[in-house]
């Protein structure tokens, strides 16, 4: 009974697995077949969280490990500021605050996509730019600074293509029409900078009231003592 | 707690997100010893004294029995420092000897014309056969004497149609070139620098500073004002120089205090000039920060604005130097416009200048005038300033190996010095040791050198591996594809077998 209940369990997580690996590699497919690939990806469930979730920490190990091992002529970081963690922050957060305003926006105007949606599609949308720029980052040590042409074109090549992605997945996920995706780019950013605002009034206001009670507690503390 | 620093934590982040920007830790502009110099990140590196004070020279030691008024420039020649003394109506010639400086003449009078004193002369000039040249402002004429003090020439406000009539003719400054050729920078004429041929005659103007005004201000000023507000303000005319000097090659430098400051750091304002013969600016800048003096500065303060360059000084081997009017700093600048030192501070002890109007070198030894004080600063460079000529010096007569010992011993003394690991690195790429110089190179964050470097390194690199290199690139694309042939074999054997079984 035991034996057959764990033997189950094993078979679970191997499907589990086995799901996680599909989703893994139906990034490639995504890729080069985008508006195919992006609308397997949320409406036939193709891609997962998790695929997700690696991708965009692969994409934020990339952007670290480019600070840190380019080869010194193609990037001028002051290294002895900079915080891997920090720029790692720098990087989620933007991207987090984007889709939930990209949520925000489409769930008004008939957007298909759920919020999870929206995460995954953009996830996979990442891939090309950690493809490209991870295996960049090795390579620079072999270039000089005369073959600065190759290694910008690439790196541009890559966000050129990351960019097309995420413009076609919004579009797939919600089923939008260009036009409207377009609109819906610039609408989102309008969004995020509305998020960021209120969260920056809601914290210096948080910050306010803190202090007050801070002060208010001295003050008693300083009477009665 | 742990609440409360997450929240912190968070606050941080948005915060960080809101500027959007990286947060470099910069310092104030005010560095805690009295010699410094930038470093790449643009921050300040406190460094060992470049220059230290020999004497302070005032009126007294010269034994003038009328102190020095408001003197407003410098000029040597030989061993002889000239000073327009301006309040006085007089120059003072003072002679050199070693260490000790004494008073060889006064001159307030000339022989042989109708006006033979001086009214506030603001600058004096004297050529290689000692003729003197003052810019004898309030007479509206510059005089040339010999050095006897007989008068040879003057020049006076030109007749000439591109010489705006209304105006009268103030010289403030003047240079004049190893042909006799007088540059003549006068006060309220903004067409550049009025130029004398050596019989006297007016020849035009070099030199113009451009015109400059930004867009949003244009189409404010032309579509939003009223006439009368139009009227008002300034219109936009180029700006005066401040100072010129004049190198043995006959380049022009020249100095420029009015521009917005914002301009500074973008080189638009271009505070340092080199003129050629046709009046364009081709000084060399080749350092991350143009030459503008001090990087940073404070608003707010007594001290405030960006440097006041009022006047430059171009020793042997190009390298220039110039001074800050605000907080009394001196600037040099090697050939290439990297920054070698900065010093000096405002104040009224040694070393220190209340309001410094003038600079001037005699060898490597550097003069500074105080219109204020009406005192002269005497600097030598000490051992340290000495070995940053010794090794630019030798770099620049071909003597790589023997400049790179001396940036060695540099690098002794201030292990912050860009251009001595520049200097190294040349040499040892020189010899050949590519591996080492690109080490010296990335501690100077000089990518140029350090790339041409890496391809010699590289190509070295190739050429001594260069079996691994076929063996692992082979390896790389021959493995794959046999291993797919391996793959295919088996899955046909495996096919035919099970075709076998059914059948």
């Amino acid at each position: 009974m035991s034996a057959t209940k764990s033997s189950t369990k094993n078979a679970a997580r191997r499907a589990k697995w086995d799901k996680y690996v599909a989703s893994l590699k139906y990034a490639k497919y995504v890729l080069f077949h985008p508006f195919d690939g992006f609308w397997d990806l949320t409406h036939e469930k193709r891609g997962s969280f998790a695929a997700a979730t690696t991708f965009l920490l692969l994409f934020l190990v990339t952007r670290v490990l480019q600070l840190m091992y380019t080869n010194f002529q193609f990037i001028n970081a002051p290294l002895q500021y900079i915080n891997v963690f920090e720029q790692a922050a720098s990087l989620l957060l933007p991207f987090l605050i984007l889709c939930l305003a990209n949520w925000s926006m489409t769930t008004l105007f008939d957007g298909k996509g759920r919020f999870s949606d929206i995460y995954i599609a953009m996830c996979y949308a990442l891939v090309p730019y950690t493809m490209i720029q991870l295996p960049m980052v090795f390579i620079s040590n072999f270039l000089s600074f005369d073959e600065y042409a190759f290694y910008t074109v690439l790196g541009s090549f890559s966000v050129v293509w990351s960019v097309f992605l995420v413009f076609i997945g919004l579009m797939q996920v919600h089923d939008y029409s260009p036009g409207k995706t377009m609109v819906f780019l610039v609408v989102t950013v309008v969004g995020a900078l509305i998020i960021i605002f209120l969260l920056l009034v809601f914290f210096s206001l948080l910050g306010d009231a803190a202090s007050f009670f801070i002060s208010l507690y001295r003050e008693i503390a300083f009477r009665l003592y | 707690m742990k609440v409360m620093h997450r929240l912190l934590a968070l606050i941080m982040t948005v915060f960080m997100l809101a500027s959007m920007t990286t947060a470099l830790a910069v310092d104030d502009a005010y560095p805690s010893t009295y010699t410094y110099n930038y470093d790449y990140w643009s921050d300040i590196r406190e460094s060992p004294d470049a220059y230290r004070v020999e004497k302070v020279i005032y009126s007294k030691d010269l034994g003038l029995d009328v102190a020095m008024k408001k003197p407003q420039s410098l000029f040597v020649r030989n061993n002889d420092i000239y000073v327009a003394d301006t309040g006085n109506n007089r120059i003072l010639q003072i002679r050199r000897n070693g260490s000790s400086y004494e008073l060889f003449r006064v001159i307030d009078q000339i022989q042989g014309t109708e006006v033979t004193t001086f009214n506030t002369p603001t600058d004096v000039f004297v050529d290689v056969n000692e003729n003197i040249y003052i810019a004898d402002t309030n007479n509206g004429r510059v005089v040339m004497v010999d050095k006897d003090l007989n008068f040879i020439q003057q020049l006076t406000k030109p007749t000439d149609a591109t010489f705006d009539q209304s105006l009268s003719f103030l010289p403030a400054k003047i240079v004049v070139d190893v042909s006799g050729r007088v540059f003549v920078l006068a006060t309220n004429v903004n067409k550049g620098l009025a130029k004398f041929e050596a019989d006297g005659s007016f020849t035009g103007f070099i030199g113009a500073n451009k015109v400059s005004y930004n867009f949003a201000e244009y189409i404010w000023k032309n579509y939003f004002m009223t006439k009368a507000q139009r009227e008002q303000q300034a219109s936009f005319v180029p700006t005066e120089y401040r100072n010129i000097y004049i190198d043995p090659e006959s380049f022009i430098y020249a100095t420029n205090v009015s521009f917005s400051e914002y301009d500074l750091l973008w080189d638009v304002a271009q505070p340092i000039r080199r003129l050629n013969g046709i009046g364009n600016d081709i000084l060399i800048k080749n350092d991350r920060y143009p030459p503008i003096g001090d990087l940073y500065w404070l608003e707010g303060s007594v001290l405030k604005g960006p440097s006041k360059l009022v006047d430059i000084t171009v020793l042997e081997n190009d390298i220039y130097v110039v001074i800050d009017q605000t907080r009394g700093r001196i600037f040099g600048y090697d050939s290439q416009g990297v920054m070698l030192w900065a010093f000096g501070t405002s104040g009224s002890r040694e070393g220190a200048f209340n309001s410094a109007i003038s600079i001037e070198h005699m060898g490597n030894d550097l003069f500074v005038l105080d219109q204020n004080g009406g005192a002269i600063t005497a600097f030598t460079p000490t051992e340290y300033g000495q070995m940053i000529y010794d090794a630019t010096d030798s770099y620049l007569k071909g003597d790589y190996d023997g400049s790179a010992l001396l940036w060695e011993e540099v690098l002794t003394h201030n292990a912050n010095y860009n251009l001595a690991f520049i200097g190294i690195g040349r040499s040892l790429m020189r010899q050949e040791k590519y591996e080492e110089a690109m080490d010296y190179f990335k501690m100077a964050n000089d990518r140029e050198n350090y790339g041409r470097a890496f391809r010699f390194y590289r190509k070295e690199m190739v050429e001594a591996n260069i079996l691994w290199i076929v063996v692992v690139l082979a390896l790389v694309l021959i493995v794959p594809i046999a291993l797919g042939k391996v793959k295919k074999m088996r899955m046909e054997v495996e096919t035919h077998e099970r075709n076998k079984v059914q059948h």
